[in-house]
């Protein structure tokens, strides 16, 4: 891989991605008049034989993908998160129930998307996609880690949804950590036995952050990536479970998402205390990621709330 | 390739019309209408101008054919009975639990079928897929595509309309089922779709307009529209059940099978 230090948005990691694999001649890129955007635009510009623009036309996009995966080719379309759900329909009549491979990534996921506004900011894309039996969905949390799994995407044997994000975060993988991650495995990235953090996305560095200050009042909190939504890690579920409480932490609504991913499988192996922060069933706003953030309650601030909550029951 | 002349092929599509009206009829559900509106085009297709081994269906340089219109499985699954590829036993187990013939059109349940429909107005973005890969891998194999024509109310139809004459797509051919009957009713009552040739050709296709019933057009429109130097929408006027003269022009049969009377004159008049 060449080399990308400075710190990016998990976008950029999706870009970079396209760029490690190209050399495959398999790999075939799709856009929807937002290769810019979704960085696939690095691509086009090395390889505009193989890369093809649809135009703004998201559920042909989907299913000219499905065209070429049953001739061989290995599609990587992507447009805004927002968009993929337009085509979610062709995705699980098309690519879903086929069998076909083809990996879509939405970009600009989230609240975190910011003064675009509510019609920007999809906080559905994950709790859809999961419901596709043998979709792979996966939501990676900084530019390392999203470039390591979208490379992984390469020889994965299921189609799969991708969420990535707009703006710039911190880097919670150097590239030599991202390359050892896994599709599937979550990363515990803290260990702690008072409770345990799961978390996704930007989510990620806010528990993090939270940990710290837990940490500085005596409180040790496991803190996993959970990059993979789907399949779920059980395993890494089930170790942080056995904190007795666990805090789940998406930019993605509570109902259908990681919360909901963990909450379905707590319910029936080892039910345990939880609480979920992310997005209360409601539309966001136009503001700052930060401004947004803060309003919806998807700060390190409420997870810590949130974990206190548990502690002092 | 395996018929020699027009007469051969006007035969076998007249085996497949009886093979349609078998499996409705055993199966007590299904679509004969459009089966029946659609099933010269796939005999002149898989009896003469498709490139397809029927010893090896899944041959990676054959050409492709995508049934957009998935619910027009007996169609599909009478011709791919014709070649050899299904058998009588297969075809009796249309629509019943694990049978090969599913209720649509699905790849992962039956040999010698390339998409899976059933969703209407997916298959020319398919079919466009498909012709990208031919054209990367340096092919010359063809991708055919049928469309129904109360189908084309789908937006996404009009999306891969507009992408295949840009992308300079030239080895796909669009098939237009022209029955004028959808679901409900007839087509031009549902929504109508208006001059569907205008349409495409404004995009950049090649129009060819045929008696979709009349095997010397069909034949010669598939033969042009192979060497075209443009993507070719063939417009098949057709009729909605054709050759059960109870079905015909009858939007009752669009999803509907003959009891057992019917069965027996369909069946005396498809002799």
């Amino acid at each position: 891989m060449t080399g990308h230090s400075e710190p990016g948005a998990s976008r950029d990691g999706y870009g970079d991605a396209l760029l490690d694999i190209a050399s495959d001649e398999r790999v075939v890129v799709l856009e929807a008049d937002l290769g810019k955007s979704t960085k696939s635009c690095h691509f086009r510009a090395e390889y505009p034989d193989r890369t093809f623009c649809l135009g703004i036309a998201e559920q042909n996009m989907a299913i000219v993908g499905a065209g070429l995966a049953e001739a061989g080719r290995v599609p990587f379309a992507s447009t805004f998160a927002i968009f993929s759900e337009r085509a979610f329909e062709q995705f699980r009549n098309g690519i879903a129930r086929t069998g076909l491979i083809v990996h879509l990534c939405g970009s600009h996921g989230g609240m975190h998307t910011g003064p675009d506004g509510s019609s920007a900011q999809s906080t559905e894309d994950i709790g859809i996609f999961r419901t596709l039996p043998g979709v792979t969905v996966l939501h990676p949390s900084d530019r390392n880690s999203a470039r390591s799994l979208t490379v992984k995407l390469l020889e994965h044997r299921s189609p799969s949804y991708t969420r990535t994000v707009r703006n710039k975060t911190a880097e919670i993988y150097s590239e030599l950590e991202a390359k050892n991650l896994e599709i599937g495995k979550a990363a515990i990235l803290r260990k702690g036995t008072d409770a345990a953090i799961i978390a996704c996305g930007v989510m990620v560095e806010q528990a993090l952050i939270a940990a710290d200050a837990l940490s500085e009042g005596g409180v040790e909190v496991m803190v996993i990536d959970m990059h993979t939504i789907k399949p779920l890690d059980l395993d890494a579920v089930l170790m942080a479970s056995e904190t007795g409480a666990i805090v789940t932490a998406e930019d993605h609504s509570v109902i259908g998402g990681l919360g909901s991913a963990v909450a379905e499988v707590l319910a029936e192996t080892s039910p345990t205390m939880m609480r979920m922060v992310g997005v209360r069933d409601e539309f966001g706003e136009s503001g700052s990621p930060t401004e947004i953030m803060t309003k919806m309650g998807l700060t390190s601030d409420e997870i810590i709330r949130r974990v206190n909550q548990m502690l002092t029951k | 390739m395996t018929y020699g002349n027009l007469s051969d092929l006007e035969e076998s599509a007249k085996r497949c019309r009886r093979r349609i009206i078998d499996m409705v009829y055993t199966a007590q559900s299904g679509h004969p209408g459009g089966s029946l509106s659609c099933i010269d085009i796939l005999a002149a297709l898989y009896g003469k101008t498709m490139r397809f081994d029927p010893h090896n269906p899944d041959w990676h340089d054959r050409d492709r054919f995508i049934m957009s219109k998935g619910h027009a499985s007996p169609a599909v699954y009478s011709v791919l009975r014709e070649i050899g590829v299904l058998s009588d036993e297969d075809l009796s187990g249309f629509r019943s639990m694990g049978s090969v013939c599913q209720g649509h059109v699905d790849r992962k349940w039956t040999r010698g079928v390339d998409f899976s429909a059933g969703s209407l107005g997916m298959g020319l973005s398919f079919g466009l897929g498909s012709a990208l890969a031919a054209r990367l891998d340096g092919s010359d194999r063809h991708t055919w595509v049928l469309l129904g024509d109360g189908e084309i109310q789908e937006g996404q139809v009009w999306e891969a309309a507009m992408a295949v004459p840009h992308l300079d797509v030239v080895n796909i051919t669009a098939i237009v089922d022209r029955n004028r009957i959808q679901n409900d009713n007839f087509v031009s009552e549902q929504m109508g779709v208006g001059d569907v040739s205008a349409k495409f050709a404004s995009f950049g296709w090649n129009i060819i307009e045929i008696d979709g019933h009349h095997m010397p057009s069909i034949v010669n429109a598939l033969d042009r529209s192979r060497e075209s130097s443009v993507p070719t929408a063939i417009v098949a006027a057709t009729v909605k059940g054709k050759g059960v003269s109870f079905m015909e022009d009858n939007p009752a049969f669009h999803g509907a099978a003959p009891n057992k009377t019917q069965y027996v004159t369909a069946m005396e008049e498809l002799r």
